[in-house]
């Protein structure tokens, strides 16, 4: 059969893609489990562990950029190759953001700021669930799939706001706590972006399959105090 | 290329709107591989200070290039670069050309074969020619592969059968052919038959196969059967390709060496290198220049 070399690569790619995908959730939920037992070589080690998520990351960019060069993919094998070099760079950011809840952790130190772990626990299960899943539908082109994950936001933005609500109110009753409120904010909002990002994965999807762009999810926004109530 | 980011070394968070802090990696974006990852590969068939003359004319100067075992290895330039001349100096195909003179050494297998020992129909036998048009003999099928074996002396039946067998299967043409096998080889269409010269080529068990345009005269799907058949062939064959066709090469090559006229309108080596590395990041103005379509 024709174009197998392509064919092999394509695979490969995808796979490494898995890969990729399952360092990013092990991240989050290594960040996230860190920051419930307080553990901070654990945290230091999910920090510097995003150095080889960043390194997965450019070897596939690498990989991609020789086979656009070499094969001349075109048609759905471009649209897929194209969208494989948009989602690493999703993946590799939400790795950052796992980074992040590490770092916060390492910030907040022996402090004993109050962290609402339950239901940080619970964005981050729905967050890593959600990615889990838009891979798979990205893997295996489902489009109705990769237009459903996105709808699971909404409960991942309710947790946000009610930590959020939460939060501001403590820190008017107590203006001493800001910093540590702020803390577990920047920690939320990592997690919350993460699921942002899903979506965009989502829509990568339907664009494989279809060649359509489209906007899945309006609130997409880098930063929706704005729209809160 | 490098990664140049910035590297962050203070625990700054990561505040709502700010970009996330860069950290410096050390991977080449493209990963610079030049001759050397060639070179330190087994070598087939290497040409050493090569220089071929037509008369007068100095078609190819001063030439060193090593050729990978069991890799595919592309010659690409401009039209008149030389590269066909150097394809053919592997098999001494140029002495057919009245008037061709050779400076310098071809090395196969540690002995140069244009010392004047060498037998030059051995020297065939052992690198192998697939040619741009399709040329099947005006014979059968079976004939055809089997030409070669017999012209070595093999005249058994059974054995003659193997190898047709066996050289069909390795040029991916088996399944079409067998049970036509007595079958004129000028009936099939050009895909096939030229599938049917590579097989007649293997017949005689070369290590090296030349090929010339092989492709050229096919239909895009034709060509890229022929460009997956010789992705299979290189786990047991050296192959050597001229193409005009840079995106041939780059689809189907391990290696790339691309050629050009020089001012005395001999040609020369400008760069060699990873297929991947002449295509994405070569090292030489004048190669960006030619695969990015710039000139030639």
């Amino acid at each position: 059969m024709p174009r197998q070399t392509l064919d092999r690569e394509i695979h490969h790619l995808q796979d490494e893609v898995l890969l990729l995908g399952s360092m990013v959730e092990q991240a989050m939920l290594n960040a996230i489990d860190t920051l419930k037992r307080r553990d901070l070589d654990g945290a230091r080690q999910v920090y510097n562990n995003d150095e080889q998520i960043n390194e997965k990351r450019y070897a596939i960019e690498n990989r991609l950029m020789i086979l656009f060069a070499t094969q001349q993919p075109i048609a759905h094998d471009l649209r897929l190759l194209a969208a494989i070099m948009e989602v690493i760079t999703e993946l590799e950011r939400m790795g950052d953001y796992a980074k992040g809840v590490a770092k916060i952790n390492l910030l907040i130190g022996e402090d004993d700021t109050p962290i609402p772990t339950r239901e940080i626990s619970r964005m981050g299960d729905l967050a890593v669930g959600m990615l889990h899943r838009a891979l798979s539908a990205f893997i295996n082109e489902d489009v109705s799939m990769a237009r459903r994950i996105p709808q699971e936001d909404d409960q991942v933005d309710e947790l946000f706001n009610q930590i959020y609500h939460k939060n501001v109110t403590a820190m008017i009753a107590n203006p001493s706590i800001i910093d540590q409120a702020n803390y577990v904010m920047w920690i939320v909002h990592n997690i919350e972006r993460m699921a942002d990002r899903v979506t965009n994965i989502c829509e990568r999807t339907i664009f494989i399959a279809t060649g359509e762009t489209l906007e899945l999810n309006a609130s997409d926004d880098e930063w929706s105090f704005d729209n809160d109530e | 290329m490098n990664i140049s980011k910035p590297q962050t070394l203070t625990l700054t968070p990561l505040m709502p709107g700010s970009k996330e802090e860069s950290v410096q990696t050390n991977i080449n974006f493209i990963e610079k591989t030049d001759h050397q990852e060639m070179e330190s590969l087994p070598i087939k068939i290497a040409a050493v200070d090569l220089s071929i003359y037509y008369g007068n004319f100095k078609a190819i100067k001063d030439i060193s290039i090593n050729i990978p075992e069991n890799k595919i290895t592309a010659l690409i330039g401009p039209s008149g670069c030389g590269k066909s001349t150097l394809l053919r100096s592997f098999n001494r195909m140029n002495d057919l050309i009245q008037g061709s003179r050779v400076e310098g050494q071809v090395i196969l297998n540690g002995m140069n074969i244009y010392d004047k020992d060498i037998d030059e129909v051995d020297i065939r036998q052992r690198v192998g020619m697939v040619f741009q048009r399709p040329n099947p003999f005006p014979m059968s099928i079976f004939d055809n592969v089997a030409y070669g074996p017999r012209l070595y002396g093999i005249r058994k039946k059974g054995v003659l059968e193997e190898i047709v067998e066996r050289s069909l299967r390795q040029a991916a043409v088996w399944e079409d052919l067998k049970n036509k096998l007595n079958h004129s080889g000028l009936a099939l269409s050009g895909g096939q038959q030229q599938r049917l010269c590579i097989a007649r080529s293997l017949a005689i068990e070369p290590s090296v196969i030349l090929m010339d345009e092989p492709a050229s005269s096919l239909d895009p799907i034709a060509t890229l059967k022929i460009e997956e058949l010789m992705e299979t062939l290189k786990e047991d064959y050296t192959i050597v390709i001229v193409t005009h066709n840079m995106y041939q090469a780059a689809r189907v090559s391990d290696f790339t060496a691309f050629l050009m006229i020089d001012e005395d309108r001999s040609g020369k080596i400008v760069e060699i290198g990873a297929t991947h590395q002449i295509f994405t990041n070569p090292r030489m103005q004048q190669t960006e220049d030619y695969v990015t379509g710039r000139f030639g």
